[in-house]
């Protein structure tokens, strides 16, 4: 017995979890030897210890669902992490377009209807890419080897003025654009191919204001959509892929655009 | 560090943080989400975390924490959980719910409050040291000795109250 500190509460929890160092569980013993009820209250939290210990064992002794396994929660993660910082990255890319375009096109910000939201604009434009990216003769009106003349032609009937991105790089090549109606106005739809035969549209119209908004993305069936708006304009960009498929180019317009960051030097 | 390495670190301390869930949450299935947010919390925190502190000790916090924020969540939204549940605990000779389970260790764990519960749990269950206890619950050590002096002793006239007025009924 050391008997140089007064039996505390802590010795006493420390007796009930059995973690005293040899002389101070003899005092703590001797102690209680000389008070019954306090030491008929331990004896009782010591076997509520136990018991609640046994009623919970089982939970530790189930196998680890494979949910649970690192290498898993850390696929998964991989996976996602794919998808959001480049939902960022490419909305920021998107964006870049858009303060690009608008930069340029100041006049024409006020003109033109106000207030069309950018669901209706991916509707139209998952529509619209259904139709055309499947036509084999005439999927444009106007081809790509005319891009000046296509950028131009609809950029008036739009009423801002565009530009067709260069995909090349994550090979896509610009096959062409055509006009599209819808809901009364004109509306633009570029379209890229890559070697594989994958066609991807770009779709641009009037509408939302001078408001800005974030990334929209949004699945029809098998096609894939980012839609945003930016200074006056719906953007959709769709591609019959994955999300995770789409994204890469977008990130990629986006370095493009981050690099050519000057509207006066933009393509335009 | 490599996947497997963090994995060999990380797996062993799984049965204890799905056993700590289960016990504060009762359900297999919430206890397991808790479980999968804490871990994906650690892997995403990783290099965060200080390389000479207690592994254990900071997974156990990042659980409690992720408990507790959903508890606040949820209580936001109008469903009054846990804290002091004594007092919402039914007299002795009140509901079938609790006539049931009187022999139930777990039933006077619910009696207790979060904080009393999880000392329980992190120190006579999951069998941390006093210091990390005091790391998860982020007090001082003290306060984790008398805290617990607290709950054991609440549990007890708990479960005591319980068997008298059982036995009171059979009467």
């Amino acid at each position: 017995m050391t008997g140089e500190r007064p039996i505390g509460e802590d010795d006493l929890q420390a007796f009930v979890d059995d973690r005293l160092a040899p002389a101070r569980l003899e005092a703590v013993k001797a102690y209680l030897a000389a008070r019954p009820v306090m030491a008929a209250q331990v004896e009782c939290e010591i076997e509520q210890r136990r018991a609640l210990r046994e009623r919970l064992a089982f939970k530790a002794e189930e196998p680890i669902p494979s949910r649970l396994r690192i290498a898993n929660l850390v696929a998964a993660r991989r996976r996602r992490s794919l998808v959001r910082p480049a939902t960022v990255a490419a909305a920021m890319a998107w964006l870049a377009i858009g303060a690009v375009l608008g930069a340029a096109g100041g006049a024409w910000w006020s003109s033109g209807r106000q207030g069309q939201t950018i669901a209706s604009a991916a509707d139209s434009a998952i529509a619209a890419h259904r139709i055309y990216v499947s036509e084999r003769l005439h999927p444009v009106e106007v081809p790509g080897d005319q891009e000046a003349h296509l950028v131009q032609w609809l950029s008036r009937r739009v009423g801002r003025p565009l530009v067709a991105p260069n995909l090349g790089a994550q090979g896509y090549r610009l096959i062409g654009g055509r006009l599209l109606p819808d809901s009364g106005q004109a509306a633009a739809l570029f379209m890229y191919e890559n070697e594989g035969g994958n066609r991807l549209t770009l779709y641009a119209r009037a509408g939302g204001g001078a408001e800005q908004t974030s990334f929209r993305f949004e699945t029809e069936g098998d096609v894939s959509a980012f839609s945003w708006i930016d200074n006056g304009l719906s953007y959709v960009v769709s591609a019959r892929t994955e999300r995770a498929q789409l994204l890469p180019i977008a990130e990629a317009i986006y370095r493009q655009f981050e690099a050519t960051g000057d509207p006066a030097k933009s393509r335009l | 560090m490599t996947l497997d390495e963090i994995a060999s670190l990380l797996e062993p301390q799984i049965p204890a943080l799905r056993r700590y869930a289960w016990a504060l949450l009762r359900d297999d299935q919430t206890a397991d989400d808790l479980v999968q947010d804490t871990l994906e919390r650690a892997i995403s925190r990783w290099n965060q975390r200080r390389l000479d502190g207690d592994l254990r000790a900071w997974l156990f916090a990042i659980q409690r924490n992720l408990f507790l924020s959903s508890l606040r969540h949820r209580r936001s939204r109008g469903v009054h959980l846990g804290e002091d549940a004594l007092d919402d605990v039914p007299a002795p000779d009140g509901g079938p719910e609790i006539r049931a389970d009187l022999h139930d260790v777990l039933t006077g764990l619910d009696a207790l409050s979060e904080e009393q519960r999880s000392v329980l749990l992190l120190v006579g269950v999951e069998d941390l040291s006093y210091e990390q206890a005091a790391q998860v619950l982020d007090i001082p050590l003290g306060t984790v000795m008398s805290r617990l002096s607290r709950a054991r002793a609440r549990l007890r006239e708990f479960m005591e109250n319980g068997r008298s007025a059982v036995l009171r009924r059979v009467k």
